[in-house]
């Protein structure tokens, strides 16, 4: 067979590798070598152990200028390169990392996808992305290991299951999947939990929303990268953000540690460093930079099968395909960009999983870990234009940046192809807190540091 | 992290309560400032990464509000302002 | 045939006293003084596990923390551990240990047929493969992933242990006790400064206790500190974590005394340990080599070798073949044949220096120059290796110790932050750099020498001692009789791999070189890509062992520099560390507090069902009233609308705000009038925060001219005080005002209903309460039993009612009064639920709908903004959205179909919409009302009172309902307060 009909067979995987590319031609003349992913393309490669699998993404030097510019090689901004090519054609772009991709919070985060928001604006939004997940695998040629399994978030007392309602009401009005659990039910699909006498607070009942789960979160940035690399976008590693060049009060172009890199139109993504990089635009945001910390036991074999979610206070909990439990709770309550926590927080979240699930107790935490999460007062994000023509703006995720990152670079490829928001993100405006169109989706009052 | 409450000495972190950034200037009570400045004041901030100086109350211990100078990049504490 | 046997000299065990455990079922005899490790290796247990992935055979590899293969189950039942290496625990009688990841035997183990599989199963083969054919296929095959990962198996039972949690104090810390480490306690120690010493060992000594030559010396020392008071000297205690301002987290392993703590014995103990100064003297962990089948059962650590012989006197059988690439694996070699092994050493390096030859010689140990490990042979236990290079053979033994070189136990240094750089001198990453209370010594700073790990001790104890003010003595301790031998590394990073068999690079997580060639080719070169990618150091052994190969082995393949690429980020915790731990005692019932209103005994002792709220635990009904909640909320409303009713406030947040300046504060903080409030008098007032948004609402009472007495709802109570002296204390300093939280101080409950006058009468015959005496919103300062009491004509009911608040300590005692001298008029309790269902049907807002999203205008209470005023959140009150006619505002609804109900949380449509979208509103509050005889709501609709009279459609599809309701006056009863002013 020869590649053009191998490559035609693959047509109804819609495989964006197809595509003929400069500088993957270094495997050419190596017979078949696998740049789709799969499993005859897997026994392929075990059955010739030398032959060698290509570069999941280039290396490339960075070119002079681009027609987009995106800082910042986390999911956000990886994703957003990908729509950029995919849905708009636009595919003369560069992604600018300062580190290696995915080293931000993508990398960091505790791996949960959701959609359960009531707010308007929110609803719409994440459920977006959640359909995005179910197809991401596919679209990426890259298994991201969506794992629907459910997420369950505990009510305590009776008022609180009515507050879930008002969510999980709106959500089903919404066409989304969600679901009232009473503590019998939560008790048959969470046997492990604390229901004695001796807990703080009783379980009085759940709200689940079964399409919710978990994601391999290194896959995601992984994948996203190799399949905008395929469409022969540029991601330039180790290259930092210095400055922005203007002209005439638009934006042309950024300063790198690696030299200028015009770009007709650039786009921030830098998730934790957004008031950072946003200064050298001379813009001030409604973002803190806070820590979130995160945690992991010892792999062991499976036992929690569910995302668990607390009511009590904020604790999360899933356990990963490699076995370790993974978790988290609130942030530490200041800014601080030194990703390191500090232990009392630590203790609070090991008094949660131990009140919560007390088997836990035994298991050995093997790493914690922190983020910088951009927290802003109302706890929604941004994804819009900002007051400098050419420059957009994407950050303040506070805690869903990773369930976002498909609708996000959704919705900002299509900000930045269009020089207009999409419906799904118009509400996501600089001007908002300007306006009193704060989207609390929890109900914290607008601060910060209590999101 | 132990920070410096003014009456107490060095107390753990958690004995505290964050306030926010402290750098900014609150516009005065009957000011006749307008929502503009209002709201640069409430929902702008620096946030930068290096210097700060941000509120913090003693809420477990003598309840004392301050403002204290701490470096973001490091932790590392500064002193009251 | 055998590999491994006990001598009769046996290092620190003490062979006089046997210990019983079992392994795997089968009953063994070790000794006191042996780790599970020593005491399998002398039983010539050689295989006790299999690897991850691949499901090979294992044994032990290290005799320390950083073992990678010997993992056990140890405990049974709720006291089950999983993944817990046998190097790090204490022989005590009666443990039970189990193998992992075998079944139906670690012997024959079925799994094992993965590794027929195994180049299916290279790192990162997950991601290439389990996306089709359908878009949910992941969720078919991932069940079969997850039970192939994990190691051990958690047990679901609770916890039966306790875990303490300490918080100390000291003036040095200094972490590992070998040479470097007692120096550096004895030079602190002898400053007079408080000193910690922590060894996460079963003894102290460090590196020491595997020399036979130092073990006086290590005698005189520890002679020495245990005559200094002022040190404190641990084992088995790890310092897992430094935290910023030299917090260090230690963990005492207590659980070694007996495998069961006896009733209020911990487990463990979790310090938070504060200090002015470290020392970290951790030491260094021993690097394995890459080379074909390096993970077979008897493939070890050199310096593991030398500590089972000389610390356990645990000794290979009849021959050992040592592989090295510096001077130090030679001390093994001697010992073993000291203890009469035949010995071969093959070293990688060309020369190797001529007093180690001469030595060898002495004791007929064959030295091997420019020779290096090709493969093994062996798979339960090892009986070859097959050596390459200037002398290729194939030589028969039964160990082979392997030195890759030695690597600085960086990682608690680095968690501040200061990222290891390598030191080309050692081949080695150490140390980045310290701050000024950090001090390192011995072989962590690559000082492998004994006598200069000992000076450079002393000095760094006593410069920190210096740091926290103290000065050290300037006498040196006696020099060891040992000479220090030089290091002479010369590294072998990643061979070229002439045998058949895997490479094994991180045995634990079954991560090979060739894993690491691949995640070259594909392009995860960083660091932290290769690690996320091949799994590589995410084992519970935090890829000790792996780590410096692995990227060294990327530094070759990349082709640069190892300064170059790139390091690790070492975070805590250093070894694993249980959650119980940490969580400590505040777990259960401790998990946080449980408030309790002063009158809790008396709600207990009559008839009380108990509700969360908060932290708070509130009277929710009286079994009087009935056995359920829905029963018995409705004859308590009844009482309170028709009669008299009593229920316990205290709960609501109480603070005294006094000063010549308290009513201008006042007057500031709240959006209505309080400047002018008449002495006497109660005013309810909502404060908004800087954005406009409702942040509480409760009556405030005018004691004098300078004092006033404010409550806040339950919820707020503390978010409200901190806001008060926020304001006072940063922005308002100018204002002379204190204020003072009573909220746990006083007790407060509330008497309600027609029959409430009299009751008050009764209670407090000669107080005026008569409508002009004590009017509505009015106060009137009484006493009962010498307590000053006031006595707040204030209704949350909507009925005529009373607040009467007084020292928490006579509450029970005046709530019993009223309950006595009530008993004529059918005075009856009532609890939470009546108290909210009451305020439901007049109309008052609270928790439900305070949601810090709404705002004065969606709670109907936009007239009570004062226009002539400035106050906080007035500014941005005025936003645009904030003051949108198109926000949904307080409605009261009516149920039209009986026999359904309306629910909270229920969305709101209008009659002709379609249920669908956000809907135009929904529920907050429902109640049965005992008035209108129906069920009613308050809710929050688009337009608010604009529809008055409407009916529109409640959904609640998790419940698949929809149901029909009117929009009315959210003021159920009594629109024009005559009750109120009766």
């Amino acid at each position: 067979m020869t590649r053009k009909t191998l490559n035609h067979k693959r047509n109804f995987f819609a495989n964006p590798l197809r595509k003929s590319l400069p500088g993957t031609d270094q495997f050419a003349s190596v017979a078949p070598v696998s740049k789709h992913y799969s499993a005859l393309a897997l026994a392929r490669h075990a059955l010739s152990p030398d032959l060698p699998w290509p570069r999941a993404w280039r290396s490339p030097e960075p070119k002079r200028s681009y027609d987009v510019v995106i800082v910042g090689g986390g999911g956000h901004g990886l994703a957003t390169a990908y729509y950029l090519a995919k849905n708009h054609g636009i595919r003369n772009v560069a992604v600018i990392e300062r580190s290696y991709i995915g080293s931000g919070n993508v990398g960091r985060n505790t791996t949960l996808i959701r959609s359960n928001y009531m707010i308007g604006g929110n609803t719409a939004f994440f459920e977006h992305s959640l359909k995005l997940w179910e197809g991401l695998s596919h679209d990426l040629n890259f298994n991201c290991m969506v794992s629907q399994r459910g997420q369950i978030v505990l009510a305590v007392n009776p008022v609180q299951l009515d507050v879930f309602a008002r969510r999980g009401n709106t959500m089903r009005l919404n066409g989304i999947d969600a679901e009232l659990l009473d503590r019998g039910e939560v008790m048959k699909l969470l046997p492990y939990l604390d229901y004695s006498d001796e807990a703080r607070w009783p379980i009085y009942g759940a709200i689940m929303q079964p399409r919710a789960g978990t994601v391999r979160h290194d896959a995601v940035a992984w994948g996203y990268a190799r399949a905008a690399d395929a469409y022969g976008i540029d991601i330039i590693e180790n290259c930092e953000v210095n400055g922005f060049v203007m002209e005439g009060g638009k934006v042309t172009g950024v300063e790198t540690s690696r030299g200028r890199i015009s770009g007709g139109k650039v786009a921030i993504a830098v998730a934790g460093h957004t008031s950072h990089v946003a200064k050298m635009a001379g813009l001030r945001l409604p973002v803190e930079s806070h820590i979130l910390q995160a945690f992991v036991t010892e792999p062991v074999k499976p036992i929690v099968d569910h995302v668990v979610s607390w009511g009590a206070e904020l604790f999360y909990l899933s356990q990963s395909d490699k076995g370790g439990l993974v978790f988290g709770g609130h942030i530490d309550g200041f800014n601080t960009y030194t990703q390191r926590g500090q232990f009392a927080r630590i203790q609070t979240v090991a008094e949660c999983a131990v009140s919560l699930m007390p088997f836990i107790s035994r298991l050995r935490l093997l790493r914690h870990w922190g983020g910088i999460q951009d927290m802003t007062p109302d706890g929604s994000p941004f994804i819009c234009r900002t007051p400098i023509r050419n420059l957009y703006l994407n950050g303040g995720w506070c805690y869903q940046g990773f369930k976002a990152t498909p609708a996000s670079g959704w919705t900002y490829a299509h900000t930045i192809a269009h020089d207009e928001e999409h419906e799904l993100n118009r509400c996501f405006s600089l001007d908002r807190f300007e306006k009193g169109l704060e989207l609390d989706e929890f109900g914290l009052g607008n601060w910060t540091y209590k999101q | 992290m132990r920070l410096p409450c003014p009456h107490c000495g060095e107390r753990d972190f958690s004995e505290f309560r964050y306030g926010g950034d402290a750098s900014k200037q609150r516009p005065a009570h009957n000011s006749g400032a307008g929502i503009k400045e209002w709201h640069d004041y409430y929902f702008l901030f620096d946030n930068p990464k290096g210097p700060h100086v941000e509120y913090w109350q003693h809420v477990l211990g003598c309840r004392r509000w301050f403002k204290l100078s701490r470096n973001t990049a490091t932790n590392e504490v500064g002193e009251i302002k | 045939m055998t590999s491994f046997r006990r001598l009769p000299t046996a290092g620190h065990v003490d062979l006089a006293t046997p210990v019983n455990f079992t392994f795997d079922g089968k009953n063994y005899r070790g000794f006191a003084g042996d780790t599970l490790a020593s005491a399998l290796l002398a039983n010539d247990v050689t295989l006790v596990g299999r690897s991850f992935k691949y499901h090979r055979p294992r044994g032990f590899m290290s005799a320390g923390v950083e073992e990678a293969n010997g993992l056990f189950t140890l405990g049974t039942g709720a006291r089950t551990e999983p993944n817990i290496p046998g190097t790090m625990v204490d022989l005590v009688e009666g443990l039970t240990a189990r193998s992992q990841n075998a079944w139906p035997s670690v012997a024959f183990d079925v799994m094992a047929v993965n590794q027929l599989a195994a180049p299916l199963f290279q790192s990162g083969f997950y991601y290439k493969t389990f996306m089709g054919p359908t878009k949910g296929s992941w969720m078919f095959f991932e069940p079969f992933i997850r039970k192939a990962a994990g190691l051990g198996e958690a047990t679901r039972d609770f916890d039966p242990d306790r875990y303490e949690t300490r918080y100390d104090f000291c003036d040095v810390l200094v972490i590992g006790s070998g040479a470097s480490g007692l120096a550096a306690a004895l030079a602190a120690g002898k400053s007079g400064a408080r000193v910690v010493l922590v060894e996460q060992d079963t003894a102290l000594g460090g590196g020491l206790l595997s020399e036979p030559g130092l073990a006086g010396w290590r005698a005189d020392r520890l002679a020495e500190l245990k005559r200094l008071t002022n040190v404190k000297a641990l084992t088995h205690t790890t310092a897992q974590g430094l935290y910023d301002d030299n917090q260090v987290v230690l963990v005492e392993r207590r659980d070694h005394l007996k495998p069961a703590p006896e009733k209020g014995q911990s487990r463990q103990v979790l310090t938070m340990l504060q200090t002015k100064a470290i020392v970290f003297a951790t030491g260094a962990i021993e690097r394995p080599m890459v080379f074909s089948n390096n993970d077979r059962p008897g493939v070890m650590l050199a310096s593991a070798l030398r500590s089972y012989l000389n610390r356990f006197g645990v000794v290979p059988d009849q021959r050992a073949v040592i592989a090295t690439n510096n001077d130090t694996a030679y001390a093994t070699a001697f010992d073993l044949a000291a203890a009469g092994v035949t010995v071969f050493v093959a070293d990688h390096r060309q020369t190797v220096s001529a007093d180690l030859l001469a030595e060898a010689a002495r004791l007929k140990v064959i030295v091997y120059a420019d020779t290096g490990v090709a493969d093994v042979g062996g798979r339960g236990r090892l009986h070859q290796v097959v050596l390459t290079g200037a002398h290729a053979a194939t030589i028969s033994c039964d160990v082979l110790g392997v030195s890759g070189g030695w690597s600085p136990a960086v990682h608690i240094t680095s968690h501040n932050g200061i990222k290891p750089i390598y030191d080309e001198r050692i081949a080695a990453f150490v140390p980045g750099g310290f701050a000024k209370t950090h001090f390192g010594a011995g072989a962590v700073m690559g000082t492998f020498g004994v006598k200069a790990a000992i000076g450079d001790g002393s000095a760094a104890g006593a410069k920190a001692a210096a740091v926290a003010g103290f000065t050290a003595e300037a006498a040196a301790l006696p020099a060891p009789s040992v000479e220090d031998r030089a290091y002479a590394i010369q590294p072998v990073w990643m061979p070229p791999l002439t045998g058949k068999g895997k490479a094994f690079v991180d045995l634990q997580n079954d991560v090979t070189a060739k894993d690491i060639k691949n995640a070259h080719q594909e392009g995860y070169q960083s660091v932290e890509h290769l690690k996320r990618y091949t799994t590589l150091g995410m084992g519970t052994d935090q890829g000790k062992t792996s780590n410096i190969n692995a990227l060294a082995a990327m530094a070759g393949l990349r082709d640069v520099p190892l300064t170059q690429a790139g390091t690790t980020t070492f975070r805590p915790p250093y070894t694993g560390l249980a959650l119980g731990a940490i969580a400590g005692r505040t777990i259960k019932k401790h998990f946080r507090p449980t408030r309790l209103s002063p009158l809790n005994d008396w709600h207990q002792a009559n008839g009380a069902t108990f509700i969360e709220a908060g932290l708070w635990m509130r009277a929710w009904y009286y079994d009087w009233a009935g056995k359920s909640p829905a029963e018995a909320y409705v004859r308590e409303m009844e009482v309170v609308r028709r009669g008299v009713g009593i229920s316990d406030v205290s709960t609501l947040g109480k603070i005294d705000v006094q000063g010549p300046d308290a009513a201008e504060f006042l007057n500031r903080v709240y959006v209505n009038g309080f400047a002018k409030l008449p002495i006497g008098k109660a005013r309810y007032g909502v404060m908004l925060n800087d954005d406009g948004i409702v942040l509480d609402d409760g009556t405030t009472t005018r004691l004098s001219e300078t004092q006033f007495y404010l409550t806040t709802t339950t919820a707020q109570a503390g978010e409200v005080m901190s806001w008060l002296e926020y304001l006072l204390q940063m922005h308002w300093p100018e204002l002379k005002v204190h204020v003072t939280s009573l909220t746990d101080e006083w007790g407060g409950m509330a008497i309600s209903g027609p029959k409430s006058r009299e009751a008050l009468e009764l209670a407090f015959p000669g107080v005026d309460v008569s409508n002009t005496g004590l009017p509505y919103m009015g106060c009137k300062e009484i006493e009962f039993q010498g307590a000053p009491v006031r006595l707040l004509r204030l209704s949350f009911s909507g009925e005529l009612a009373y607040e009467v608040h007084l020292p928490a300590d006579y509450s029970i005692a005046l709530w019993e009064h009223f309950m006595q001298t009530g008993a004529q008029l059918g005075i009856k309790p009532y609890g939470l639920e009546a108290l909210a269902s009451l305020r439901i049907e007049k109309g008052h807002v609270a928790g439900l709908e305070l949601d810090h999203r709404n705002t004065l205008n969606d709670l109907g209470l936009g007239k009570m903004a004062a226009a002539n005023k400035d106050f906080v959140g007035k500014q941005l009150l005025m936003r645009e959205d904030v003051q949108s006619p198109d926000r949904w505002s307080l409605v009261g609804l009516e149920l039209l179909e009986p026999a359904k109900s309306l629910r909270g949380g229920a969305i709101l449509f209008a009659a002709d919409d379609e249920i669908k979208g956000h809907g135009r509103g929904y529920i907050t509050s429902v109640t049965w009302s005992t008035e209108l005889k129906k069920t009613i709501a308050l809710a929050l609709y688009k337009g608010g009172l604009k529809h008055v009279g409407e009916e529109i459609v409640c959904a609640f599809p998790l419940k698949n309902e929809l149901t029909r309701a009117r929009i009315v006056s959210p003021h159920f009863i009594d629109p024009k307060g005559e009750r109120l002013n009766a």
